[in-house]
């Protein structure tokens, strides 16, 4: 268990910067998601965690100490690859044997031949071998001990690398992506025993994720980076509802957020669409846009109309993709009720509650917002 | 009907090219095997015939045995090519796996001078290595039969192929292990690289086994002598060119890797293909 403090950490490869300045605390025993889009340096910042990567300028103390020039291995820490990384050697066993080994075992009691006959050595590897046995009781891989990595399972691959990052009880787990090379089911499935093991574990766990799905369902805090950039830190729920940047809301959220054109006027009124939105914001005039996530758009009533497109019926809910005659717009809708589907082509209204809208600045920011009346937008705008 | 009539006939055709190529090449092996079982005077009979009339073998690998120390020599064969491939390997997978894996300045130029070494015969920097070597004053030893050919460019230009394709997290996870880079060389990579070092043993012990020149220019002593430079004794002998017993010994030196070739005739044939793709 510790806590990682990380002060402006800045990389560059080749002259391009790929971190652009990183301030990030990890609390003892947070698990803690870095999500963004691929090559925006969640890796690389993993990486320098575990001390695998030099950053090129700022610190990382793990529990107050600093790190910086300490080999990975003296860091405590353990890692989960994307490809799992299992020596292809070596059995099941052995692979969760090298972590120990490597700390227990004097470099003369490692020799292949002349190691095992050593006194101490036999000791040892009873100590090994039970604490194998227990993870693998834990982790359900008792029967694959003997197998090689090449003879199992995608999913039983990921728990062999979890049980060698186990097994030595660091005192923090970096994961890199570990799920992405599972199918759907099984990613849902081993979501769940991470979750688990994490509150089992109450280790400080760090899971590089591009999949928002991942970090909105396991983590206590998600950390969203873009370009090098963190652009925000916060609890699942704080990210979703309440994102300061257009590119946070757009990021996570499946479907993807709406995201509506609109203007601010002199009178810090907000018009979207030709309506006027019973809100006010303290910005200056001019363009905005304005985000609806799609469970917060109301079917059969408001000012707005459009026509249905596309319907994607899931079966315990129901997307209705929507065209906005005149805007050129698409919007997407979530329907609770799948059994009241509007037809193909037919023109349907909608609205939205005031307080379902993010409003943001041409340049991404948020707009904070002053609700003048938290009602239902109706009346058409003044012109 | 007439389809299969010409594919037949294909086959056929196609068959008796191969096996004329196969004699072509079987040949001289042939004729040392008939050679090796024939008396001195059927040798010399101005008549050509592959049987012997007269078989002849045992006498003349009797002498052969008899009249130079075949045994010491192939043991020398022995020790110079394994201790050459040894050497070779402990050279070449921390060098392969530094220019494949670390991240240093001047790694691709680096590599690009082991390209260049590849494409320097032997022969070019036999003088200079011989003179270096009368120099230190190892000229005539084992160590003068090996030392010059530690450093096999050529081994390590496959080698960093090969862990090239080893990925990247593997020696990452092992870093996170507590293995050192040089524990990473040996417990990481040489085991994940087994068949491009078995295909690297066969050329380099191939190739030192049957080398000819190098021994001829650096040896003097009788008992230091490589297979195949105790085969050209029978040459070298003031009584005329014993053509017998010069076969019957150069199956001898030849046995062990055919042998060898027969036992790992898989392994081989893998190593061999492996290079070739890679
Ligand atoms: N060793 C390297 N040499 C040069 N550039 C690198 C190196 N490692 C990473 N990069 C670059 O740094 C950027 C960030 O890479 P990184 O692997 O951290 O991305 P990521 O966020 O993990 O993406 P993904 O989700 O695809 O894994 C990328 O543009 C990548 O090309
Ligand atoms: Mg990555």
């Amino acid at each position: 268990m510790a806590q990682i403090e990380l002060s402006t950490i800045r990389k560059s490869f080749d002259g391009t910067d790929v971190l652009k300045g990183i301030d990030f605390r990890i609390e003892d025993g947070e698990f803690i998601s870095l999500v963004g889009p691929s090559g925006c340096g969640k890796s690389t910042l993993l990486r320098i965690i575990a001390g695998l990567e030099p950053q090129n300028s700022g610190q990382v103390h793990i529990d107050g100490r600093p790190v910086d020039g300490i080999r990975p291995s003296a860091r405590n820490l353990a890692m989960v690859f994307q490809s799992y990384a299992l020596y292809p050697h070596l059995s099941t066993f052995d692979n969760i044997a090298v972590p120990l080994r490597m700390r227990r075992l004097s470099a003369i009691e490692r020799l292949p031949l002349l190691g095992p006959l050593l006194p101490g050595r036999r000791a040892k590897e009873r100590g090994i071998r039970a604490d194998i046995t227990a993870i693998a009781e834990q982790l359900d891989i008792a029967p694959l001990l003997r197998r090689k990595p090449g003879q199992l399972s995608g999913g039983q691959r990921q728990r062999v690398a979890v049980g060698r990052a186990m097994v030595r009880e660091p005192l923090a787990f970096l994961f890199d992506e570990p799920l992405s090379n599972l199918d759907a089911k099984l990613r849902v499935h081993m979501r769940a025993e991470l979750a688990e093991l994490h509150r089992r574990l109450k280790a400080t766990f760090v899971y590089v994720t591009h999949d928002q799905a991942e970090a909105m369902t396991m983590s206590s805090r998600i950390a969203v980076m873009m370009g090098g950039e963190l652009i925000q830190v916060g609890t699942p729920a704080e990210i979703y509802n309440d994102p300061r940047d257009i590119r946070v809301a757009e990021f996570i959220g499946s479907p993807k957020i709406n995201i509506l054109p609109g203007r601010v006027r002199k009178d810090g009124g907000i018009d979207v669409l030709g309506s006027a939105l019973r809100l006010a914001c303290g910005a200056t005039a001019g363009e905005c846009r304005v985000g609806v996530r799609p469970e917060r758009i109301d079917l059969g009533t408001g000012p707005f109309s459009g026509s249905v497109v596309h319907l994607e019926n899931l079966g315990a809910e129901a997307f209705v993709h929507l065209a906005i005659e005149g805007a050129g717009l698409r919007l997407i809708a979530r329907l609770a009720d799948v059994r009241h589907l509007p037809a193909m082509g037919s023109p349907v209204a909608f609205g939205f509650a005031s307080d379902a809208v993010q409003v943001f600045d041409p340049a991404g920011k948020r707009i904070p917002l002053r609700a003048e009346q938290s009602e239902r937008v109706r009346e058409p705008a003044h012109v | 009907m007439s389809h299969t009539h010409s594919v037949t006939l294909r086959a056929i055709l196609r068959h008796l090219l191969l096996i004329a190529g196969a004699a072509l090449m079987l040949a001289p092996f042939i004729w040392m095997i008939s050679t090796a079982s024939k008396p001195q005077t059927e040798i010399f009979s101005s008549e050509l015939h592959l049987i012997p009339h007269q078989f002849a073998l045992w006498d003349n690998l009797r002498e052969a045995f008899a009249k130079a120390n075949l045994l010491r020599f192939l043991l020398n064969g022995v020790i110079v090519t394994v201790s050459i491939f040894v050497l070779q390997v402990m050279v070449a997978l921390p060098a392969a796996y530094a220019l494949a894996k670390l991240r240093f300045l001047g790694r691709e130029t680096l590599f690009a001078l082991v390209l260049f070494g590849i494409l320097i015969p032997p022969q070019a920097t036999a003088i200079p290595v011989f003179l270096l070597l009368h120099k230190v004053g190892l000229l005539d030893s084992y160590a003068a039969l090996v030392l010059p050919f530690t450093i096999s460019v050529f081994g390590i230009f496959l080698m960093r192929q090969f862990f090239k394709t080893v990925p990247d997290d593997l020696v990452d996870a092992a870093r996170m292990d507590g293995i050192s880079e040089f524990g990473i060389v040996w417990r990481v990579m040489l085991p994940a690289a087994i068949p491009a070092v078995t295909a690297f043993g066969i050329f380099s012990v191939v190739a030192h086994w049957n080398d000819y020149f190098w021994p001829l220019i650096v040896l003097n002593s009788e008992q230091l002598r490589t297979p195949p430079l105790a085969v050209a004794h029978f040459r070298n002998n003031e009584a005329g060119t014993s053509y017998g017993p010069l076969m019957a010994a150069a199956m001898v030196i030849i046995a062990p890797l055919v042998i060898a070739f027969l036992f790992a005739q898989r392994r081989f044939i893998e190593g061999i293909t492996l290079t070739g793709i890679k």
